[in-house]
């Protein structure tokens, strides 16, 4: 419970302002707490007379703490190839693993595995836990839930790290669960805490309009799901040794009633927005579904993907695979090109962790401008053409 | 088909927009809506129980004023409303909050199917429907984006993955996320408002619902929000001048990098 010492307080109002989820009030100069409180405790750090205090009941440690040792990354594999965030998890995971003076290992799922063990090897992995079975070919959550269980019971990795994928997000919550261990979604940073080892799990939350760095103080492993496009892959280096351990579990945890009949690939274009590192987005402004034509010149031109606002997609203009923002996708490429995009707050929450973002609107007040790097005012239907034939002639010289 | 909807109450960013000097989210009137994914996640459950008959239940966890999401679902289509509250929820992350649902479905009696949003869209974790399953032993499918057929104890849907969609079969009970392909939510009728007003919602505590007290709220939450802050402020901001032409050969300039 959060308690204010009303002795103490002084009205002030700073922790009614800094308070995200609107829970504290200020009614005849004392601080009063509503059912909205979550006990974040950010308004106790900025209360200078120190009236406001958390008060919870003393917290033991689940389990034996020092038991758990290693870092882990789960490596997807879906048809054929390892998705690019597990390497992107090797890159930072490495970079934990050395600093905790612990090995990276990795675990992968999937049936025709090719050299995908000796990739995440060559990728900074020291070690990969293997099981390839016909029957984890397609992913079904409570297979894959229940082998990454087992496979953690056993070994007692301190961390597990997966991609906020949709695999990734699907099931790493079911093994969180389970375990009783703490997880935390989509995290942009991770670091290690140097005083006590800590795993700092570092989370936009609001749509990316505050930030939340969490922890897990009582329970192991720690676990992560890590956005993709976040984390930077180490230069893969095949002549580094690692170790393959093949894995064969029961057949009773292969089983499942749960049976994929059929997958299916295509959004329009085959792609992943979340996976590419350059986005041409466009929204109402294009008018109609011929606007994005425009829109797929200049992605092209650019070895980019197309991105899509919510009014375009309701309108039907392209598919919902598209679609970027709170209610669709949240991306963070290199580039974001938004055209046509007036950059309601349900868009900005999706994308406005992008690198560089260039805004081209008619209208000058549209909000998209107040967070763009770089801005023009005009119409999109002369800006865009002539963007895509400047940037071909630059690319030919 | 006897099913439960989970729904959240989360402020609405309809007209929010984000204070460019502070990079804060301007609060003031911000109104309390039904989470979007969920008003999905309830229509779907409204057209399975039209077409194979049974029960609308809506649930929902939150503090006493999450009544009115409850009675919003029935506006649209819900039997009844079960709200979950007690103030020793409160601090509760995605494992003890999963925890406190499993519960509280558990304590209503059996259900065929169990559907939630995909999300919601002031946490966006996506953790709790996969949790909640988890805790109910119960199989789970992600972001459904369609329900092909109910038949003889198992279903056929279709999950959305990052590069297209599976087609996937799973026996009953079992629990949906579902994200907003899937329909197209109705409006309430007139006969829905006025029923949702005379609705009897129920509402369970932490001992209603036999939950443990170390596994709720603060103490059953795993995780732990060290700080909250701001996001450092974006970069400095250019605007370009001149004519069309000039403007785009300055940005192309500034995309070398890119290109």
């Amino acid at each position: 419970m959060l308690l204010v010492d009303s002795e103490k307080c002084i009205g002030c109002g700073v922790c009614e302002a800094n308070c995200a989820f609107g829970a504290i009030t200020v009614e005849d100069g004392c601080a009063v707490v509503n059912d909205s409180c979550t006990l974040c405790g950010s308004c106790v750090d900025t209360c200078e007379p120190g009236a406001l205090t958390l008060e919870g009941g003393e917290k033991k440690a689940l389990t034996n703490l020092g038991e758990w040792s290693g870092i882990w990354v789960f490596a997807e594999y879906r048809m054929g190839k390892v998705a690019p965030v597990s390497f992107e998890l090797l890159g930072i995971g490495r970079n934990l693993a050395d600093q905790r003076g612990v090995p990276l290992s990795a675990v992968l799922f999937g049936h025709a595995l090719n050299d995908a063990a000796a990739e995440l090897i060559a990728s900074g992995a020291d070690t990969v836990y293997v099981v390839d079975d016909p029957r984890l070919e397609h992913f079904r959550e409570d297979v894959y839930g229940r082998l990454l269980e087992m496979l953690i019971r056993e070994h007692k990795p301190e961390v597990v790290l997966a991609g906020a994928t949709a695999i990734g997000r699907s099931f790493i919550p079911q093994v969180a669960n389970i375990l009783n261990a703490g997880l935390t979604a989509d995290c942009t940073q991770l670091a290690i805490r140097e005083s006590d080892g800590m795993l700092l799990q570092t989370r936009p939350a609001f749509g990316g309009n505050i930030m939340a760095t969490i922890e897990c103080p009582y329970s192991r492993p720690q676990m992560a799901t890590v956005r993709p496009k976040v984390m930077v892959p180490l230069e893969p280096d095949p002549s580094r040794q690692g170790e393959v351990i093949k894995v064969s579990p029961p057949d009773a945890l292969l089983s499942s009633q749960v049976e994929v009949l059929e997958t299916v690939i295509g959004t329009e274009d085959n792609v992943n927005i979340q996976e590419v590192e350059i986005l041409v987005a466009g929204g109402r402004g294009l008018e109609n579904e011929k606007g994005f034509d425009l829109i797929r010149e200049l992605a092209d031109e650019l070895g980019g993907a197309v991105a899509a606002s919510r009014a375009a997609v309701d309108s039907g203009w392209i598919p919902y695979p598209h679609q970027v923002g709170q209610t669709g996708k949240t991306v963070c490429p290199k580039l974001y090109i938004a055209c046509g995009i007036s950059g309601a707050i349900q868009h900005a929450v999706g994308m406005q962790s992008s690198k560089t973002i260039v805004a081209i609107n008619r209208d000058k007040n549209a909000p998209i401008f107040d967070f763009a790097t770089y801005s023009l005012v005009g119409d999109l239907f002369e800006i865009v053409p002539l963007l895509t034939e400047k940037i071909r002639e630059c690319r030919k010289q | 088909m006897d099913i439960l909807v989970c729904i959240k109450q989360v402020p609405d960013t309809k007209d929010v927009r984000l204070d460019p000097k502070t990079n804060t989210m301007a609060r003031e009137g911000v109104e309390s809506i039904m989470n979007p994914f969920d008003r999905h996640a309830l229509e779907e459950a409204v057209r399975i129980k039209e077409a194979h008959g049974g029960t609308v239940t809506a649930l929902s966890m939150g503090p006493p004023q999450a009544e009115a999401v409850l009675r919003e679902a029935i506006a649209c289509g819900a039997d009844d409303g079960v709200l979950v509250s007690d103030r020793a929820f409160a601090g509760a992350d995605t494992w003890a909050t999963s925890y406190t649902l499993a519960k509280a479905a558990a304590s209503l009696g059996s259900f065929d199917l169990m559907l939630c949003g995909k999300q919601a869209i002031d946490g966006d974790t996506a953790q709790v429907g996969p949790g909640l399953a988890s805790q109910l032993k119960i199989p789970y499918i992600t972001c459904v984006q369609k329900v092909r057929e109910i038949e003889n104890g198992f279903m056929q849907v279709e999950r959305m993955m990052d590069d297209g969609y599976d087609v996937v079969r799973l026996p009953l009970p079992a629990l949906l996320t579902v994200v907003k392909d899937i329909n197209e939510p109705r409006v309430p009728s007139l006969k829905g408002k006025m029923r949702a007003k005379k609705a009897d919602i129920r509402c369970c505590s932490a001992a209603d619902i036999m939950a443990d007290e170390n596994c709720i709220g603060l103490a059953g939450s795993p995780t732990q929000v060290v700080k909250v802050f701001t996001p450092p402020p974006r970069g400095d901001r250019t605007v370009f001048s001149g004519t069309l032409e000039e403007q785009v050969m300055q940005l192309v300039q500034q995309l070398k990098t890119y290109l």
